[in-house]
Parts: C-alpha cells; sequence; structure tokens
C-alpha cells in the first residue's frame, strides 16, 4: 500500500528534500523571529503606557501620614485638645519574613516588655498584611533613633513620627470631649475601608465629641511618595504632600470653670452644668471621677481599665448626661410655674400640719411648717403647699410645663448619648403601664419623686429657663446663633418663682449657708433630696453605706437682680441638696465673678483631701493594683493549700 | 580568505562572521549581569566573562576536530551521556524541584543538558547509515525510539519537562530533515492537538498544570505563579523604544523582576535598553541560526549536514522558547537564554554546539578548496 506511489529516493533526491526543508524551517525561524519583535514592539511600544504605570505601581508607593487634629479649643481660644509630636514604630506584617528574629531585635531595641511582646505576636497572628501592628508608641528619640539606623536590617518595621492628642486638662475634660484611639476593624469598613484608618499612628474619635465631630476634626492626610523595592525595602523618597490639618473647634464651654469644677467636686461623684442665660451657651458640663483621656491615646492597659469599670463611681459615664436622678425639690421651681400657669394665686396659704391627707394615705412634709404661701413654701421647700396645689393644678398643666422647662427633653447637641428621663403624664402612664393615672402620682410627681427621673443637664435648662424667661436651647460648638425668644409665660410668674429661689439663700431658707461672699451678687437657688431607695425604718437614706444614701441636687441661678448664669450641681449619695450640693454651686457661681476668692477656697479643700485631682487618681490606682495584687496572692496561697 | 598571507591559516579560516555574533552575546550578558547585580562585577558578571572565555577557547579546540572523529566517537558519548545521566539520579543535587545536577566539586554540571548534542549526534549517524529507501519505512521511526527512550525516561525521572521537551522537539525536526514523509508530521500533529487536553489532566504534574493555566491568562495571579510574567512583560513593556537606560532599570535593580540574571535576563536587558537593545538581541540570534543552518546547507555528508542542522536546531529551541516565555507567548520553564544568562550548563552545551558547528564549515571550506 505504501510502495503504490512512493517515489524513488536516492541520495540526491535526500539532499534535496533536506535543503528544501532545512529552507522550510530557516523560514520558520526568520519568520519566529519577526513575530517575537513584533511581540516585544506591541509590549513596549503600543502598551507602554500601560505597563510603565504598572512598574510605577511597582516600586513607587504612596505612605500616607494621619493629618493633625483640629485642635478643640474653649470660648476664649484656650487648648482643650491639642497635639504633641511623638515618635512610633509599627509592624508592617506582609513585609516581615522573620518575625522572631525582628521581634527580638525590636525587643532589645526598644526594652518592651515581655506582655507588650505577647501582645505583639498575637496581633501579628490574627493581622491582615496591610495592617500595620503598633509596636511602641511615645517612643524617646533616642530609641527611636536606634530603630531607624538598623533599618536596612529590620524588613517590615516602619518607624514613624506623628502626633498624638493631647489633653492639658486631662480627667476634667474626659467626659466632655471623649479620647481618641486606633480605628477598630468595624470602624474602619463603616468608611468603606479608606486607607488613612489602617495608616500607623491614625487616630479617631471614640468618646464624646472627638467622636461626633470626627469629620470636622479630622482634616486632610498627607502622602509621601516612596520607592520601594520587592521586599518592601525603602530606596529613597520621591515628593512629599503635606497634611491639611483638621479645624480648630470653639467649645463654648470656659476652660477654666470647667476645670475649677470638676476639681471642686473633689472625692464626691457627681456633676455640675453651668449655662450661659444669654445665649443658652454650655459653659461647664464637669463629671466626676473620670479617667484620663490621655491614657487612652496610647492605648488603654487591661487592668486601667478594669479598674475603671469596677468603679462604685462609674468614672466612664458622664453623669451630667446620662446621669439620671429623681430631682426631688429642684423640681419644685417648674412646678410653681406650672401652678401660676394654672391659674393659682401665689399669696393663697395652705397650712402644713407635717403632711397632707389623700384618702387614707398621709403624704409626709419633713417638718411642720404651718401657714405657706408659694414663696415661704419655695423658700423652705415644704412638701405639703406643693402637694395641696399640685392636686388643685392637675398633672396636665405640670407635665406641659415640665416638658416647656425642658424635662423629659433630648437636646440637639453634639453628644454621643443623653439619657432624657422621664416627665410624666396621664397619656405616658396608660402607654408604659396600661394604667389609669391617680392623684398620689401627682402628689409625687409635685415633689419630683415618683416617676419622675431627669438629668443634671435638663435641671441646668430648666435653672437656666427659670432665671432667664427665655426658650434656651444648651449649645455646646460656639457659632453666631439668633437670640433666644422668650417663653409664652407672665414676667411676673418667673419672678415669683425667681422670689422664691432668692428666699432659699438668701432668706430664711434651706440653703443660708451657702449664699454668695461676693458685693452686689446674689444667688437664687433650691436644694433637692433624692431618694436612692424606699424609706426602711428610721433609716431615712441619711447614714449606711454610701451607694444606699441619698443623692443631693442644686439648681441656681445669679446674679438674682439680672441673672446671666444658671447651674445645677448633683452630688451622687451626698445625702442633701443644701448639704452636698449648694456649696459647690457656690464656690462654681463664686469663680464667675471672683476667680481668686473661688481658687483659694478649692486649694484649701485639696489639701484636706490629699491633693491635687491627678495626684488622687495615681494614689487610687496604686491602691486598686496593690489591692489587686493581695486578692490574687491571697488566692494563689489559698488555692496552693487546697491542693497540697 | 583574501588575507591569507598575512594571518596563519588557521586563523583566517575561523568563521569570523559567526565568532563577532557570539562574542557580542557573550559581551550581552555581561553588561547585563553587570547591571542586575547593581552596577557591580560581582557576583555574576566577572564569573561568566570567565566562563565564557573558557567555553569558547574549548569551542575552538574542538572546531580543530574532524567530523570523522565526532561520528566514531557519537556511542562512546552516548555510553557516558547515560551513565552521567544514572549517576545524577543517584547522587545528583536537588535545585529548582528537580534532581539535575551533578556535583563535581569545581563545577555543577546538568547531564541533561550534555544529552542534547549526543542524542543529535545519535540521529544523525543512523540516519546517515541508513539506505536512502529505508527512509519511508517502519524501520526508520522504530529505532529513533530506541535511542531516545533511555535519555528522556532518566530526565523525566529528575523530573525536568522543560528538558525532555526541548529533546524531543530537536529529535523531530530532525526527523524531518532527514526525509520522513510529510503525512507522518502532519497526521502526528493533528493528533497530539487533540492528545493535549489528555495529557494536561493526566501527565502533568499539579505545579505544571498551574504554569500552563497562568500562560493562558497570568493577570489572574499575579502575586502567585503568574509573577514571573507579569513582571517580566511589566519589565519589557515599561522599557519603551530606547529604555530606561544602563543601570536605570527599576524592575531588575529594585527586585520586582525575578531570575533576572538568569531566564528572565532577556527583560532586564529589554527594560534597560528597551525595543532597539532586545531586536538587536533577537537579530543577533537570527543570524547565528543562519549561520548554523547555512552550514547544515552547505555540507557534503549526510551525517555533517544532519549533525549541523541538529546542533543549529539546538540552539535555536533555547532562545525560542526562552524569548517566548519572557513575552509570555510560552508557558514558564526553566530554560535560560544560551550565553547571555549566568548559568554553565546551558552555555556549556551550546558551546560545544558551536565548535562542533564550526568544525563541520571547516570541512566544507576544505571540501571547497580541494
Amino acid at each position: 500500500m505504501r510502495r503504490r506511489n512512493a517515489p524513488i529516493i536516492t541520495e540526491n533526491s535526500q539532499v534535496y528534500t533536506f535543503t528544501r526543508r532545512a529552507l522550510v524551517l530557516g523560514a520558520g525561524q526568520g519568520l519566529l523571529a519577526a513575530a517575537l519583535a513584533g511581540r516585544m514592539a506591541y509590549i513596549s511600544i503600543a502598551e507602554n503606557e500601560r505597563y510603565n504605570l504598572a512598574s510605577d505601581e511597582n516600586r513607587i508607593q504612596m505612605r500616607l501620614m494621619p493629618p493633625r487634629r483640629g485642635w478643640i479649643v474653649d470660648r476664649h481660644g484656650q487648648p482643650i485638645a491639642i497635639n504633641r509630636s511623638d515618635f512610633r514604630v509599627d509592624l508592617i506584617p506582609d513585609r516581615l519574613h522573620d518575625p522572631d528574629r525582628i521581634l527580638a531585635e525590636l525587643a532589645r531595641l526598644l526594652e518592651l516588655p515581655a506582655d507588650e511582646i505577647e501582645r505583639i505576636r498575637a496581633e501579628l497572628k490574627h493581622a491582615a498584611g496591610y495592617q500595620p501592628v503598633p509596636v511602641a508608641e511615645n517612643v524617646p528619640f533616642e530609641k527611636y533613633a536606634a530603630v531607624t539606623v538598623r533599618l536596612p536590617e529590620l524588613p517590615g518595621v516602619a518607624p514613624l513620627r506623628s502626633f498624638s492628642r493631647f489633653y492639658p486638662d486631662a480627667a476634667a475634660v474626659a467626659h466632655l470631649v471623649g479620647y481618641v484611639g486606633t480605628p477598630n476593624r468595624k470602624e474602619y469598613e463603616a468608611e468603606n475601608k479608606i486607607p488613612l484608618l489602617i495608616t500607623p499612628g491614625f487616630k479617631i474619635g471614640k468618646e464624646g465629641l472627638e467622636k461626633t465631630m470626627e469629620q470636622r476634626l479630622r482634616g486632610k492626610p498627607g502622602a509621601q511618595r516612596i520607592e520601594v523595592t520587592a521586599r518592601g525595602q525603602l530606596v529613597r523618597e520621591l515628593s512629599t504632600l503635606s497634611d491639611v490639618s483638621g479645624q480648630p473647634l470653639p467649645l463654648t464651654i470656659d476652660g477654666g470653670l470647667q476645670t475649677f469644677a470638676a476639681r471642686r467636686l473633689g472625692e464626691e461623684s457627681g456633676s455640675v452644668v453651668v449655662i450661659d442665660c444669654l445665649t443658652g451657651d454650655i459653659l461647664c458640663l464637669a463629671s466626676m471621677p473620670a479617667y484620663d483621656p490621655n491614657s487612652f491615646t496610647d492605648g488603654i492597659s487591661q487592668n486601667e481599665w478594669k479598674m475603671l469599670a469596677e468603679d462604685e463611681r462609674h468614672p466612664l459615664i458622664n453623669k451630667a448626661l446620662n446621669g439620671l436622678y429623681p430631682p426631688g425639690s429642684t423640681f419644685k421651681p417648674m412646678v410653681a410655674m406650672a401652678l401660676l400657669q394654672a391659674g393659682i394665686d401665689p399669696t393663697a396659704r395652705v397650712n402644713c400640719p407635717g403632711g397632707f391627707q389623700l384618702g387614707s394615705r398621709f403624704f409626709r412634709c419633713l417638718g411642720r411648717h404651718g401657714p405657706m404661701t408659694m414663696h415661704t413654701a419655695l423658700a423652705r421647700s415644704c412638701n405639703t403647699y406643693f402637694y395641696a396645689m399640685g392636686r388643685r393644678a392637675g398633672i396636665d398643666v405640670i407635665s406641659a410645663m415640665g416638658r416647656r422647662l425642658g424635662f423629659g427633653q433630648k437636646f440637639d447637641l453634639p453628644v454621643v448619648s443623653q439619657n432624657y428621663g422621664t416627665m410624666p403624664s396621664a397619656e405616658w402612664k396608660e402607654r408604659k403601664y396600661k394604667d389609669d393615672w391617680s392623684q398620689s402620682d401627682t402628689l409625687n410627681t409635685s415633689i419630683g419623686q415618683g416617676y419622675v427621673i431627669v438629668n443634671p443637664l435638663q435641671l441646668a435648662v430648666m435653672s437656666s429657663r427659670i432665671a432667664s424667661g427665655l426658650d434656651l436651647q444648651p449649645h455646646l460648638i460656639r457659632a453666631n446663633r439668633p437670640a433666644p425668644q422668650p417663653l409664652p409665660f407672665a414676667k411676673e410668674h418667673f419672678e415669683t418663682v425667681r422670689s422664691g429661689m432668692w428666699e432659699v439663700v438668701n432668706g430664711a431658707g434651706t440653703a443660708g449657708r451657702s449664699r454668695l461672699e461676693i458685693p452686689g451678687v446674689e444667688m437664687g437657688g433650691k436644694t433637692g433630696t433624692a431618694q436612692v431607695r424606699r424609706i426602711v425604718g428610721s433609716q431615712r437614706g441619711q447614714s449606711g453605706e454610701w451607694k444606699y444614701r441619698d443623692h443631693g441636687l442644686f439648681v441656681c441661678f445669679a446674679p438674682t437682680a439680672s441673672p446671666r448664669y444658671a447651674a445645677s450641681v448633683v452630688i451622687e449619695h451626698g445625702m442633701g441638696g443644701a448639704r452636698a450640693a449648694a456649696p459647690v454651686a457656690k464656690d462654681v457661681l463664686t469663680y464667675l465673678f471672683d476667680k481668686e476668692k473661688a481658687m483659694a477656697s478649692l486649694i484649701k479643700f485639696e489639701e484636706q483631701w490629699g491633693g491635687t485631682m491627678a495626684q488622687r487618681m495615681e494614689v487610687r490606682a496604686q491602691r486598686w493594683l496593690a489591692e489587686k495584687a493581695a486578692e490574687k496572692a491571697a488566692l494563689q496561697n489559698g488555692g496552693g493549700g487546697a491542693t497540697r | 580568505m583574501r588575507g591569507a598571507s598575512f594571518v596563519p591559516a588557521p586563523v583566517a579560516t575561523l568563521p569570523w562572521g559567526m565568532l563577532w555574533i557570539v562574542l557580542a552575546l557573550g559581551a550581552a550578558g555581561v553588561l547585563a549581569l553587570y547591571s542586575a547585580a547593581g552596577g557591580s562585577f560581582s557576583p555574576w558578571a566577572a564569573f561568566h566573562a570567565v566562563r565564557f572565555t573558557a567555553f569558547f577557547c574549548m569551542a575552538l579546540v574542538i572546531s580543530r576536530f574532524r567530523t570523522e572523529t565526532f561520528h566514531d566517537l557519537t556511542f562512546v558519548a552516548y555510553a557516558g551521556g547515560i551513565c552521567l545521566l544514572i549517576l545524577t539520579l543517584m547522587l545528583g543535587v536537588i535545585g529548582g524541584g528537580a534532581r539535575s545536577w551533578l556535583e563535581l566539586g569545581f563545577v555543577r554540571l546538568q547531564p541533561s543538558e550534555l544529552m542534547k548534542p549526543i542524542i543529535v549526534l545519535v540521529i544523525a549517524r543512523f540516519y546517515a547509515r541508513m539506505p536512502p529507501k529505508e527512509i519511508r519505512r517502519w524501520a526508520a521511526i522504530w529505532p529513533v525510539g530506541v535511542f531516545l527512550g533511555p535519555p528522556i525516561l532518566l530526565i523525566l525521572l529528575q523530573p525536568d519537562l522543560g528538558t525532555t521537551m526541548l529533546i524531543v522537539l530537536n529529535t523531530i525536526a530532525l526527523m524531518f530533515l532527514a526525509g520522513l514523509p510529510l503525512r507522518l508530521f502532519i497526521g502526528s500533529g493533528i493528533i497530539v492537538g487533540a492528545a493535549l487536553p489528555l495529557v494536561y489532566s493526566f501527565l502533568l504534574l499539579p505545579h505544571q498544570q498551574k504554569r500552563v493555566l497562568i500562560f493562558l491568562d497570568p493577570e489572574a495571579d499575579p502575586l502567585g505563579a503568574g509573577y514571573h510574567l507579569t513582571q517580566s512583560k511589566i519589565a519589557i513593556g515599561s522599557g519603551g523604544l530606547f529604555g530606561k537606560g544602563f543601570l536605570n532599570g527599576t524592575q531588575s535593580h529594585l527586585e520586582y523582576l525575578p531570575e533576572q540574571h538568569t531566564d528572565f535576563i532577556f527583560s532586564a536587558i529589554a527594560e534597560e535598553w528597551g525595543l532597539v537593545g532586545g531586536c538587536v538581541l533577537i537579530a543577533l540570534f537570527f543570524l547565528l541560526v543562519r549561520w548554523g543552518m547555512n552550514v547544515a546547507i552547505e555540507s557534503k555528508g549526510r551525517f555533517e549536514r544532519l549533525t549541523a542542522a541538529g546542533l543549529t536546531l539546538t540552539i535555536f529551541f533555547y532562545l525560542a522558547i526562552n524569548l517566548m516565555m519572557v513575552m509570555g507567548l510560552a508557558p514558564v520553564v526553566g530554560i535560560p537564554l544560551p550565553l547571555v544568562s549566568y548559568g554553565g550548563s546551558a552555555m556549556l552545551t551550546v558551546m560545544i554546539c558551536l565548535g562542533m558547528l564550526m568544525a563541520i564549515d571547516r570541512g566544507n571550506k576544505k571540501d571547497r578548496r580541494n
């Protein structure tokens, strides 16, 4: 079959075949050479732009430089939160090839403690390649320099000069401004994973104004174009675009007053709120005890956090906004306004025999006051008057007035949260408890007990609205705003209530001992004492365990002649408004009129308490650590004994 | 030849055009390696120059042999090559995932490389001795399989697919030149085309399968196995028409381009010298191959003819596959660019091929003079 048309093959025909086929192969080789040259031309000419870009993308990296945060300043331009330059060292997991060696080297250079190394190891294990793991912040310059000179032998290590947040007034502004920290995964994802959030050294606001005003404070990051090798080593810097720091944020707060109030609260757990009666500006929003926001900037240790979380005085809670208390008698100025609105004659008398009989129930007063007018009832805080008149006026008018003066309200403020409490009404009780409003509910409400709970800011707002007669809205951020409008109530009503509050401090009232010692400036106020739990037997919340004692409250304004400032002071478990809260209010208002006098009395107090706020916090922390250590030791000894 | 009166005959009869090409390629290698080391003769450029010179001299020595000597030594060399391959499997050094190297103390030898010219000799000798009319018979095919079988098996065991492929390709090309019926090549071409998917699924190891996949779509895995190819194309593409300039390649100097001193040296050269430099290099190689093919065509004896063609094709397949690989036209297989890449074994093989080609060329010229 094969032979049928096979050609005759000779040596010559083979030479011919070879030459022909060799020429075919040679042509093929030439074609391939041309194809290769063409392919190369295509890659290097037609696609040159694309590959140039890719080559630059390889070698040039943008290194973001976190922007400096805008300052937070007080109403006089004094700094509340500023930036301090510091040095830090991070690890980039992607570029880390020999973590053990590098970590050992860093531990030696930076003198890292063992538990820090453990933390870094743990974070490295969970880190996504792009996210830097912080090694150390606030590194002293000598150690920082020691790392930078060894950088070529330390691939994956990124030293950086950055800025950290600093709060000169420390704990005094903690709850107000909050603190900053490294963004967590959730925050990173919430902002569409923008690379800035994972830039080493970048912090975002985690609490307070730092959190709510984040976008304004943040600024725009700078960028550095750097040339790097495939292993991530820096070859050289190409260009730098500087950052745009965030806008400064001016507050309505008076920094001096804020610090003074925080210091004056001393060892107590409580809050001070001061409002400007002309504008509604919040001059002071202090809550104590507090944490040091500076310690959060570098990341807080577990011990520190535990200590804060376990403290029964709740240093992590902003009591001025989130503390809720029955207002007690500090409620009465508002109730008095409601009574007047209901048409009750302020000169009408109610006899106080030591209480008020409603059906089979006797509602107690704190004393036998005899015949009382609105003026004397406010001055001496007679419950009987308010029981009787409150019942006559009815809950509807009281609860409408309460809301109008700020209770149960949430204010338009850049804060993380406000607990707005309860201003009860018949409709509210029906909704909440599916029950009818009763006369005794009205009686309890009239003296600020029962369902009523309020926060200290609301108390201050009430005080400022009564003091000014204006519909003041509290503000934290300084801005030009339209003048506040008057409240739609008769001027005489405000004057009647204000004169009762004048009597409280300056006449035969409950806070006589706290009158201002400044010539020509008088303070009006109202004390309040709120039960923490029901009266059991003879114990009236005036003794016994701290956490069951009554709260002391005080609302006030000054000067009475022409109100300029209004304030509320709440001292948790302070046992009484006159005893605990009014003296604080007196000193805080004194500060506004005579700083030196106020400071002199504060320094005396601080000597009694055992040092400045920072010193006392330090002592407390040491004591706590010692206690924990002792507990741990006892536990180990006990455990060891049991097993033996 | 006209200057024979001034220069000694052995020097004058050297194929100077081809030698200049070879020297230019070697120099290109030295330059590229000097740049790859960041402007330094160590660790590569100096050693490359020394090795090149040594092998170049060796090629000149080989060119003095008579072609009959190659013919007579063919089976001795074949037996020696097989022994070395067996020794490699037993005592070899593992590098790049295969046991391909024989550590000789002063040099690392890759016996599979030496096997390439030896197989050319074997095939050439086989067809040279075959009576012309046998060429269309079955007897012209199966003995090739017998000769090829043992070395191919031993090389596959290393495992070194790249070299195996080159040897098989070379042999097929040689059979084509030997005059086997055309329909065999067309027929088997169709069969191989149909069988490729089966080979891919059943014969290739996972890492080889991956290479093929990535060759088809390198951007799918730019940081993984496609990294080599992507970075190579970036190097060539970013070079543009005239390149970034000597010592200015960023892809190579910043180490983005892997294996820039061996398999991917062409990309490093293209990055610094651009399309112009790359085309000069391609042209030099083309001229060298064309010279080899001309030597083959001019040869009088069938053994010389086939040997010259086979040796030229060996050189050709090296550079063709390497160049196609760095430009993304072939999968990434570890094949260096002869004479330019850093590395001894490939250069040794190519220099042996060139030496023998020169010997055949000398024989041709002598015939012509006679």
